[in-house]
């Protein structure tokens, strides 16, 4: 095993692990401060920040030699007797002077700046800077540049890190951010005509560290120390990245990416990012209603759990739409309240939105044109139910409404929980298909022409409003907490199957993962606590035979 | 720090005196403090018919104000920096870009709870650029808990009419101004 040393201390790295200065030091538990590198992006070694003294020990011998100057961190690899010193007076004078090169022709308004308390500059000046200002010869500028539709760029916040013109450059492969003039003017900026707009620009925002580059949709909205953050899973497409949703007081102002290096390594795309608005959109249905004789009438929670269950066993047979926005667990309990009410219920995969293919780019980043998290998932569950067609398949959203249009099916049962506040994932004509039910149960976030025609129309919760478990299109599993509460007055659907099932107390969505655990093959992986990068079933499942 | 740390020093009270247990040169010093008063001049006032003289309005801690700028503009740059220190939680604020060239973020919305504010003055000590400050406005009375949510308009409002008698206090405080 290569063995690096840090400060002193001896660590042991990978055999064939390639790392750098400031990855190896992580290991040791020493931080290297530095802005330029980032591991996904391409190495310039231009800030000067991460300058370490390094050398190297003779393995025979046992001496140490030194190199005789100052090596960036980011740019030195490490190998077996690599020796790293990051706190020596030589070091941390290096640092002292880079922050306050960096901060002589600085705005320094992090008052009004929204980086503040989540800026580099700000932590790395607070840490190894000085407290005097030797140089005070700007006048206060802060000129601000719109870079795109959903970026804007502090021309003069900008430490010309030139982290975003790399990621622009190697991973959205859309190169439209470049350096303009050199030397002490230089200047991020666009090519003319050619603004920054592709599928993954909200990343540049993260990447910043400083407040050069702002978001326009939180910009000026909430202080970054006013904001908790919740580790989520993003519901917008089939790839289920790994998020933070940042929110105050039960509303949410961003999210941003969660490193995972299963599922989204450090990116997101634009579509997710923005992808919230619809929680706290004013047309979201918020009570259970019953159709009366004049429109729905508000039912007590307490009441739609006895009198749905009362009315589908009244209606004869049940067909359940599971939709791919439930988690694992719910659909689960689901299927099993389903079961309860009539053991012979036909259960089929809710609707799949789907836009075109899938789009990848040069970064390795790809968005799916699948648009719900959890089709595998619901999948998987329906097959414990047994709900599979001869062939191996499992029967979608155009089997049901085949299936409710024949004279056996008495009643439906269809989860939605679709971002459409607009409600057109269901059309009249599709709608129609239900009209010879008997009882029809709509669970959706917004009114749609489905839901107008249902006897019961349920409120669902958002994506950040529930906890569980998602399984994305590549069989990666990943468990979430709920961010935020459900507005006034609805009931998450897990908390209305748990209390359908008869279950006492608060639902528990860990403990119905435990028993789902326990008692299918394939979902034996996500038994105990998850890592919160996720667990892959498949790879689990090929262990397990 | 626990009652055996070596680094408390535990004191013996001292034993009562002669003078102390006589019990009656404690009780002449006592009816002395208590006729003195008696004669002295009398600090409490008929409120409201007379007022109370407020001794340095410059350090007095009462209703807010929001100071205006040169141009009678809001000073208050939305920071949010007094809401946080707020240890009450009574300031809420709504931000937005400025419809000014030289201004990037302004307040759209700013209010104080004063039934809720303790009059503390941590929200004065961090604004940055001296755009809240507690005038010496000490009767506050209201009909309804909504009408002492002051709004920006209202702690506006105050600083006009306090501007003339109260002066922003930066530049004898060591402000910015
Ligand atoms: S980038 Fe950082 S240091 Fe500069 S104004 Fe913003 S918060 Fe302050
Ligand atoms: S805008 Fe931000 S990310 Fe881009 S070069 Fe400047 S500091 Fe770096
Ligand atoms: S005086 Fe104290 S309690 Fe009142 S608003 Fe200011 S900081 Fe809050
Ligand atoms: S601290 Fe001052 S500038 Fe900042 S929000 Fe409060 S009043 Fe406005
Ligand atoms: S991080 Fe190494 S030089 Fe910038």
């Amino acid at each position: 095993m290569p063995t690096v040393i840090v400060d002193g201390q001896e660590i042991e790295i990978g055999a064939d692990e390639r790392l750098n200065c400031i990855e190896a030091a992580r290991r040791a538990g020493v931080e290297i401060p530095h802005y330029c590198w980032h591991p996904g992006l391409s190495v310039v070694a231009s800030c000067r920040m991460c300058l370490i003294q390094a050398g190297s020990r003779n393995a025979e011998t046992g001496e140490i030699s030194m190199i005789p100057k100052l090596v960036p961190g980011c740019q030195t690899p490490v190998k077996d007797g690599t020796v790293i010193v990051t706190d020596s007076d030589l070091v941390r004078d290096s640092r002292a002077r880079v922050e306050e090169a960096l901060l002589i022709d600085h705005p320094i308004d992090c008052p009004i700046c929204d980086k503040a308390g989540e800026c580099l500059l700000q932590d790395y000046h607070f840490e190894h800077g000085q407290s005097e200002r030797r140089a005070d010869i700007h006048a206060f500028t802060s000129r601000r540049r719109d870079v795109g539709p959903t970026v804007t760029l502090f021309v003069d916040r900008c430490i010309m890190c030139t982290r975003c013109v790399r990621f622009t450059r190697e991973v959205s492969g859309t190169a439209e951010l470049m350096v303009s003039a050199r030397g002490a003017k230089e200047e991020i900026d666009t090519f003319p005509g050619f603004p920054l707009e592709n599928k993954l620009a909200g990343n540049v925002v993260d990447l910043c560290p400083v407040g050069a580059l702002g978001d326009k949709d939180f910009l000026y909205q909430q202080r970054v120390w006013f904001l908790k953050k919740s580790a989520n899973v993003c519901g917008g497409c089939a790839a289920g990245c790994s998020i933070v949703t940042e929110h105050n007081q039960d509303t949410v102002y961003r999210l941003k990416p969660r490193e995972n290096p299963h599922v989204n390594k450090w990116w997101i795309c634009d579509e997710g990012r923005y992808g919230w608005h619809h929680l706290h959109d004013p047309s979201r249905l918020v009570e259970a209603g019953k159709r009366g004789a004049d429109g729905f009438e508000a039912v007590e929670w307490a009441d739609v759990v006895t009198r749905l269950r009362d009315d589908l066993k009244a209606a004869g047979r049940l067909a359940v739409a599971v939709s791919p926005h439930l988690t694992v667990e719910e659909a689960w309990m689901l299927c099993a309240v389903a079961r309860s009410i009539d053991p012979e219920a036909f259960l089929a995969l809710g609707y799949v939105p789907t836009t075109g293919d899938d789009e990848s780019f040069p970064g390795g980043f790809t968005i799916r044109g699948e648009k719900a998290p959890n089709r595998v998932g619901v999948e998987t569950v329906l097959g414990l139910f047994g709900a599979v067609a001869d062939d191996g398949s499992v029967p979608g959203w155009n089997e049901l409404l085949r299936q409710v249009q024949t004279d056996t099916i008495k009643a439906a049962w269809v989860t939605a929980g679709y971002p459409t506040p607009d409600g057109s994932w269901c059309d009249e004509q599709t709608a129609a298909a239900f009209a010879s039910l008997d009882c029809l149960i709509v669970q959706d976030l917004f009114d749609s022409p489905l839901a107008a025609r249902a006897q019961w129309r349920l409120p669902a919760a958002g994506f950040a409003e529930r906890a569980g478990t998602w399984v994305n299109c590549g069989h990666h599993a990943q468990s979430f907490e709920q961010a935020i509460r459900p507005p006034a007055g609805v009931w998450p659907e897990g908390r209305l199957f748990w209390n359908m099932l008869g279950r006492q107390g608060l639902y528990d969505p860990s403990g119905v993962r435990q028993q789902i655990a326990e008692s299918s093959a394939a979902f034996a992986a996500l038994a105990g606590d998850l890592p919160n990068t996720g667990v892959d079933l498949r790879l689990q499942q090929l262990a397990a035979t | 720090m626990k009652p055996n740390d070596p680094g408390i020093t535990w004191l013996e009270e001292k034993p009562l005196g002669l003078a102390e247990r006589l019990y009656l040169p404690l009780f002449v010093q006592g009816l002395t403090t208590t006729s003195r008063h008696l004669v002295s001049k009398k600090n409490t006032v008929n409120f409201p018919e007379e007022r109370p003289a407020v001794g340095n309005p410059l350090i007095y801690r009462g209703v807010h104000r929001l100071n205006r700028d040169d141009e009678g503009r809001v000073k208050c740059v939305a920071c949010f920096l007094c809401a946080t220190a707020c240890p009450a939680h009574c300031i809420d604020i709504v931000a937005t870009e400025s419809p000014w060239e030289d201004r990037e973020k302004y307040p759209e919305s700013f209010q104080i709870d004063e039934l809720r504010c303790i009059f503390c003055g941590m929200c004065e000590e961090a604004c940055p650029v001296d755009a809240i400050e507690l005038t010496s406005l000490l009767d506050l009375t209201g009909k309804s808990r909504e009408e002492m949510i002051f709004d920006k308009e209202k702690l506006l409002s105050v600083y006009d009419m306090t501007k003339d008698a109260e002066p922003m206090k930066s530049a004898d405080l060591g402000g910015t101004l």
